[in-house]
């Protein structure tokens, strides 16, 4: 009985998104049909944010941990749910405006699980539970992806992702059930006493080897990125907002908590000169390959959307890297720079989604002359890019510039140097392909058709507080760095 | 005082954006008032410091917690060395501002992108937690790329891009040394001054490859030859202005960088790669001097000189005796002003008129009869460039020339050299420019637009400058030596010649 | 303060012209000559002032400039000194009033003229390498100004020349300078010529460099040689000479060409003794070659400008004929104490009264060229005796003077030059008699061509000389009678000068 009510009070957030899931397919069902298709999707819309705001509410202020019955929920955990909801809220009223589908209440359904699917993902340290999330969000993301019908690269995108989704996922559970296998158990904790217990066999690095993958697929790290770029470009651009920002974020914790507490040991060693087998190697190399990739890839684009998603890989390759730092900082570094390269992405593209919406696609083409256009905005999307870059006072510089200190710090000191060089001369090189960007929309002329349609207030005013904090947060990065180390300090997970 | 240098600057970056669009005149004024603050400002530091603890040591302007975390912190300090240069870009700012009283094509976002570059190289000056001054320094780039692809002429985009992807190179390459020392500190502090007390305890295999990595990052921006690529393209690609500022003050923030941070940090590094780094100046200096010789663009001729006199500052830097580095710090300075000058006559007075820089045309357009004033300033401009006595090259030059006489005599010679191929060049430009009398009649005369005012106030204000330093040195020696003299530059001394 | 007041007012003065509105060119003009003939007259103060007795410096000024490096603004005159002052203080009003009728923009032409004169003061009254080098840059600008500007038509090629030429030996100069001051430990570093001489004499520097101290004797000598000039390093003159416009050329030969020598005495001589003795066979050939070759050279000219511009290489080759055979040590014995003050003196007073009668002979062809229609070649004319005596007398007197007959002012320097020089240099004194001889004959051979002879038809109406020009002349022509006459008057001056100089050998 107590356990069931520990539960469910821990589960709260996620019962009230999943309730008001249900509830948004209901009233659009029951109560909007007859309505014109632009007020039944801000009904749902609104309600969707409603009760997201409802579940940050609840989290904000009963704070709880739990750790039975699959779940380990902490004080880090409920406060990164709560970012997991804002953001859900930002991409759902980025598609308060949106036109690519007559199906609203499934829309803000989707979503709805989708963010369940996130918050999920987090509150587990067992591994079934962990893959049932997992499970959930990405098959929200799937149908998510496809919802634009008029549009070819939507449906191609969406099954793309649903065929590399599914290929990883079978590695995933593969993987696991090798774990299980080993160790008995799907608990971490106790996986990683059983695993100190026993000697290492190969098919220890197998299994490690096959979760890994199917995590580094989620994260788009290259060479497992092939999605992503398509994916990117042809679903609907909220959507894609949510794939960039929110599942990123979720997913490097859980393969933090993965791998931090489960293999501890298994660590391997990755410095010049210095080799041991282990799962640092691994991250090592897909970190370097996804840096190179992403950069590298993103230098010959001309779509935006197609740029961000190679952005995304190199970014996932800069986080890879805080995993291997000490563990005092991985976690804190992993934590700050996923939340304010989440925040980022957004909001580049909620203004990828301004342009969109005067009929035009997303090349840098139609980008050009926007400052003239709408100045506000234009100065955003600087914002927005040059903390991609890693430009100072901006959030994205002090979040890479944290990673690379905390692993040039990792013991032995300055081991893992021949890294950070390969990250900081891709991180030079990425600026060429987003000052491109800047360049259009700064020096550049604007089209005479289609005409500039005034953007919605709602994105705008999304797009303005998502600038304003990536400043923010760049200029006192304490304020979000403090929190997390509190937060990290009294409840090591 | 000092603080608000930085502060004035993006603030009236800031008013400047919000200002309605389409009206330069306010935009302009603005921009004016914020430069002339800061100037005064800066003005008004210096006598601060001078009542204070004098320019010996550093005065603190601001020191607050920042990200406690990593021990950084907000700390904005200046010694002797540090008020030279803003002083620089004080002038330079007001300098730039009035020189750019012409441009109507978005006048309130040209000038917002020059007042937050103004406000970062402020910033760099007066940093000494080394964080600081990297944040600083990168927040710098980006102005400059804007300023040269939106307003710049020939080749703008690309020359832009090489800016600022040769800029964001370098500092990369000086945030991994940056990096690394803290962590070898004990990953505790980024004060400068703390920082450089961990110098001795740095091993010298890192020391070795750490100060070459950080050197040259910022002597990337400094013009190191053969680092100096983007000078040329990037100079004349940008505006009047740009170029000014460009010249003026972001080469001398690589010039600074590296002393304050490479040589400051790594003084063991330092004296390995001492006589590398003085022959690659001193190919510079000649270099820059003999390209500049055969150049058909007028800017490029400049372009190249500034290669050639910032090659004076690196020698300067690595003759690791006291009369050579305040020889390299007054050359920064007398360049950041010259250059300005210099920059300003070719850009804004004659190719602003005549819309061409090529010298074989200009040859034709006897402009010292149609732009007197121009050909006056360039005349005296030039004259400071060659190093002539009573400007403020001269005492600059002389002394980086007698550092490097004592450190590497065979260098000092071929110093020498490079300043005779620099009179030539400047003679070159200047008969071929104003004085070679191609119209005769008056009729076949350009008729050009004569010389405004805010460009007159300008060239009189760095003319004055200029002149000012020449005939009393010790305004600014009064400063460099004793900044020279403080604990915090021994290490440096130890690695020089006896 | 009077040497700094004397320096500067023409400065002062040439931006003031310089300013004006460019309606009022006759303002400038009078204005600059009146400022000329003030710095004249605070000379002949100066001189009036000057004690004749004292050995040394007097009128010095110190105040300390650039602490750090120890250079300070130092100013005094000895006779030397304060007869190179005297003589640009005089040349310069004669070069303003030859000028007088420049059409194109006279006011910055005199501005340009008055800095020229403020750097000349300069030079002559520096007591350190600093003030010396940056009065000695001052004046190159303007000189190249003025020759590109109001020059003939090969100006641009003369000036840029001119201008290069003597950058490189400045530059040169410079080095030397800096490595000299470089070499020296921080406690005992200088730029102070008296300073350096003593430490040159008490022998402690430089003694166990031998080669850098050589190297950079040559970097001084260097720049020093081609000011003056010496052969091989003349190949600039004939062209400056001849395409800057009279005004200047007057002022190039009369008072710029004495920085050279002027720099002989008061840096080479004093500072490296060592080296004079040393190098002193290799110079007596150049200083013969001096006076040779250019005045072979002349004969072979057309050009009665080219000529007299080759006539004054020549004769500043005597002055280093005097300086470098004077430069003999004597062991303390004075058997040639004698000779070598006679050629001191000769050297000096051969600068002052060359630097006039060159003046005035420049001013002359610039007249015939004038008159003539731009014409001047040595065949271009003829008898203009008849039309124009006064001319040709006057004239005459100058041609005379440079030739150096007996009573006109270019005979004592050079008596006591060839006195001194045939006794301590008696073979390279004897090479360069040939030069005396070769002189007499083009300078007489101009007095031929150009006065005697038939008159041709289209010179018959030659103008004789104006009332206003005689005006002009009169007073240098004076001089040159009277300094003929009366070479005491300069002796008097220099003779203490030389005496100290002679104090060091």
């Amino acid at each position: 009985m107590n356990l069931h009510l520990e539960c469910l009070t821990a589960l709260t957030p996620e019962i009230i998104v999943v309730g008001t899931a249900l509830l948004v397919l209901l009233a659009d069902l029951a109560v909007a049909r007859e309505k014109p298709l632009a007020q039944r999707i801000k009904l749902t819309g609104v309600l969707s944010c409603l009760g997201c705001f409802l579940a940050m509410a609840w989290l904000a202020l009963a704070p709880c941990s739990a750790h039975a019955a699959m779940l380990a929920v902490s004080p880090v955990t409920q406060w990164l749910k709560e970012w997991l909801l804002l953001l859900t809220v930002f991409a759902a009223v980025l598609s308060w405006n949106a036109r690519f589908t007559r199906h609203a209440g499934e829309y803000f359904a989707l979503l709805l699980l989708a963010a369940a699917g996130l918050m999920l993902l987090v509150s587990s340290d067992n591994l079934l539970l962990i893959f049932l999330a997992l499970e959930l969000l990405s098959i929200s993301l799937y149908a998510l992806a496809a919802f634009d019908k008029s549009s070819l690269a939507s449906s191609e995108a969406a099954l793309k992702y649903l065929l590399f989704g599914g290929v990883s996922a079978a590695f995933t559970l593969f993987g696991i059930s090798l774990l299980y296998g080993m160790a008995g158990d799907l608990q971490l904790g106790v996986i990683a006493a059983r695993l100190r217990a026993q000697a290492v066999e190969p098919m220890f690095y197998a299994a490690l080897v096959m979760t890994l993958v199917g995590f580094a697929f989620k994260l788009a790290a290259a060479p497992f990125h092939l999605w992503a770029p398509d994916v990117y470009e042809g679903a609907p651009t909220p959507v894609a907002s949510l794939i960039a920002s929110g599942s990123k974020v979720a997913s490097f914790f859980v393969l933090a908590r993965i791998l931090l507490t489960a293999f501890p040991g298994a660590r391997g060693m990755v410095s010049l000169g210095d080799y041991l087998p282990g799962w640092a190697p691994v991250v090592a190399v897909l970190a370097a390959v996804s840096m190179v990739v992403g950069n590298v890839a993103a230098i010959v684009q001309t779509n935006v959307k197609r740029l961000l998603a190679y952005s995304a890989i190199a970014h996932a390759g800069y986080a890879l890297l805080a995993l291997l730092a000490d563990r005092r900082h991985a976690l804190s570094a992993l934590l700050f720079y996923t939340i304010t390269y989440a925040v980022t992405v957004l909001g580049a593209f909620a203004v990828v989604g301004v342009v969109e919406a005067g009929g035009r696609r997303a090349s840098l083409a139609d980008f050009s002359g926007l400052s003239r256009r709408a100045p506000v905005l234009s100065f955003c999307m600087l914002v927005f890019m040059l903390s991609l870059a890693g430009i100072p006072p901006l959030a994205g510089f002090f979040g890479k510039f944290y990673i690379f200190t905390a692993v040039m710090e990792t013991a032995p000191k300055l081991s893992l140097l021949w890294l950070v060089i390969l990250a900081v001369a891709a991180s030079a090189v990425s600026l060429y392909y987003y000052l491109q960007v800047l360049k259009q929309i700064y020096a550049g002329q604007p089209a005479p058709s289609p005409a500039w349609t005034r953007p919605d207030v709602s994105a705008q005013v999304v797009i303005v507080l998502l600038a304003m904090m990536v400043i923010v947060l760049g200029c006192a990065p304490d304020l979000l760095l403090g929190k997390i180390t509190e937060l990290l300090k009294s409840h090591p997970f | 005082m000092l603080a608000w240098t930085i502060y004035i600057s993006f603030l009236g970056a800031a008013v400047l954006m919000l200002l309605p669009a389409g009206h330069p005149r306010p935009a302009r004024w603005t921009a004016l008032l914020a430069a002339l603050a800061g100037l005064a400002c800066a003005a008004a530091g210096v006598a601060d410091c001078r009542h204070h603890a004098g320019f010996g040591a550093f005065t603190d302007a601001v020191n607050a917690p920042w990200i406690a975390e990593l021990g950084i912190r907000f700390h904005l300090a200046a010694d002797g060395i540090s008020l030279v240069l803003v002083l620089l870009t004080g002038l330079a700012a007001v300098a730039g501002v009035l020189f750019s009283w012409n441009v109507e094509n978005r006048t309130r976002e040209f000038f917002a992108f020059y007042l937050a570059l103004i406000g970062g190289v402020y910033g760099v000056f007066l940093s000494v937690d080394l964080f600081l001054l990297f944040v600083f320094y990168e927040m710098a780039i980006i102005p400059k790329y804007f300023l040269i692809a939106v307003w710049g002429s020939t080749r703008r985009e690309y020359g832009a891009m090489k800016l600022a992807i040769y800029s964001f190179v370098g500092s990369a390459m000086v945030l991994v040394g940056l990096m690394a020392a803290y962590v070898m500190a004990g990953g505790r502090t980024f004060d400068l001054v703390e920082l450089a007390r961990h110098a001795n305890s740095f091993p010298p295999a890192f020391q070795n490859w750490a100060f070459i990595v950080v050197f040259v990052g910022f002597a990337i921006l400094a013009g190191l030859w053969p680092f100096h690529t983007w000078a040329p393209t990037g100079h004349v690609a940008a505006p009047t202005a740009a170029s000014m500022l460009l010249a003026g003050v972001v080469m001398k923030l690589g010039a600074y960088g590296a002393l304050r941070v490479a040589m400051t940090l790594f003084p063991v590094g330092l004296h390995t790669w001492q006589n590398t780094i003085a022959v690659l100046a001193v190919v510079g200096i000649v270099y820059g001097a003999l390209v500049a010789l055969v150049q058909q663009d007028f800017k490029y001729v400049i372009g190249y000189s500034s290669v050639s006199h910032m090659g004076f500052v690196l020698l300067g830097l690595m003759t690791l005796t006291q009369i050579g580095l305040s020889g390299a710090v007054l050359q920064m300075f007398s360049h950041g002003i010259i250059a300005g000058l210099l920059f300003a006559v070719v850009g804004r007075m004659v190719y602003d008129r005549t819309h061409t820089r090529d010298l074989g045309k200009l040859q034709a357009m006897n402009l010292s009869q149609v732009l007197p004033f121009a050909a006056m300033t360039f005349v005296v401009g030039g004259a400071a460039s060659m190093g002539l006595p009573g400007f403020s090259g001269f005492i600059a030059e002389l002394q980086v020339l007698v550092g490097a006489w004592q450190s590497f005599p065979a260098l000092a010679i071929l110093a020498a050299v490079g300043i005779l191929a620099g009179i030539a060049y400047t003679l070159r430009a200047m008969v071929k420019a104003f004085y070679a009398e191609g119209a005769v009649e008056a009729r076949d005369l350009p008729r050009l637009q004569p010389i405004t005012v805010p460009e007159r106030a300008g060239a009189l204000l760095l003319l004055g400058a200029t002149l000012l330093v020449g005939l009393w040195p010790q305004l600014l020696l009064g400063m460099i030596t004793p900044a020279l003299n403080s604990p915090l530059m021994q290490p440096l001394w130890k690695a020089g010649p006896p | 303060m009077m040497l700094s007041l004397l320096t500067f007012l023409p400065l002062a003065a040439g931006v003031v012209v310089a300013l004006l509105n460019p309606a009022r060119q006759k303002l400038g003009r009078n204005l600059a000559f009146a400022a000329s003939l003030l710095a004249l007259a605070l000379a002949a103060g100066l001189g009036a002032a000057f004690d004749h007795a004292r050995v040394g410096m007097q009128f010095i000024e110190s105040f300390s400039w650039v602490p750090s490096l120890k250079i300070d603004y130092e100013l005094g005159v000895d006779g030397l000194g304060l007869l190179m002052v005297l003589l640009s203080a005089l040349v310069v009003p004669f070069a303003l009033l030859a000028s007088w009728k420049i059409e194109h923009n006279p006011k910055l032409y005199f501005s340009l003229v008055l800095f020229l004169e403020s750097g000349l003061f300069g030079v002559f009254t520096a007591q350190n390498f600093i003030h010396w080098f940056l009065f000695w840059e001052l004046s190159l600008i303007p000189a190249f100004f003025l020759i590109k500007i109001w020059g003939g038509p090969q100006r641009t090629s003369a000036a840029c020349q001119f201008f290069i030429y003597t950058m490189v030996g400045s530059v040169a100069m410079l080095a030397a300078f800096l490595a000299l001051y470089a070499s020296n430990d921080p406690a005992t570093r200088t730029f102070n010529f008296a300073q350096l001489a003593e430490a040159a004499n008490g022998r402690h520097w430089l003694a166990s460099h031998h080669v850098l101290a050589t190297a950079i004797f040559f970097g001084v000598f260097l720049g020093l040689a081609v000011k003056v000039p010496l052969v091989p390093f003349h190949t600039w003159l004939p062209a400056a000479y001849t395409e800057a416009p009279t005004g200047t050329a007057m002022i190039l030969t009369g008072a710029m060409s004495k920085m050279g020598v002027y720099g002989f005495l008061r840096i080479l001589w004093p500072i490296f003794p060592v080296q004079m003795r040393e190098w002193r066979t290799p110079m007596l050939v150049l200083a013969a070659a001096t006076i040779v070759l250019p005045a072979a050279a002349a004969i072979a000219q057309k050009d009665l400008k080219r000529m007299v511009a080759y006539a004054s290489i020549n004769h500043l080759g005597y002055c280093l004929l005097g300086i470098f055979a004077a430069a003999r040590l004597t062991d303390g014995s004075t058997v040639f104490a004698n000779d070598q003050a006679a050629a001191l003196n000769g050297v000096i007073v051969q600068m002052f009264n060359h630097g006039l009668t060159a003046a005035a002979l420049f001013y002359f062809v610039g007249l015939i060229e004038q008159r003539g229609g731009s014409l001047r070649g040595l065949d271009d004319f003829g008898g203009l005796r008849r039309p124009a005596p006064v001319f040709c007398g006057l004239m005459g007197i100058a041609l005379f003077a440079s030739l150096g007959l007996p009573g006109l002012n270019g005979f004592p320097g050079e008596f006591l030059i060839f006195k001194g020089a045939l006794h301590l240099a008696s073979r390279t004194a004897l090479l360069s008699i040939p030069g005396l001889l070769l002189t007499a004959v083009f300078l007489l051979a101009i007095l031929q061509r150009v006065f005697s002879g038939p008159l041709p038809a289209k010179w018959s109406g030659w103008p004789d000389l104006t009332t206003g020009e005689r005006l002009i002349a009169l007073p240098v022509m004076a001089l040159i009678l009277a300094l003929g006459l009366f070479p005491q008057l300069l002796t008097g001056v220099a003779n203490p000068a030389v005496m100290r100089l002679l104090g060091i050998f």
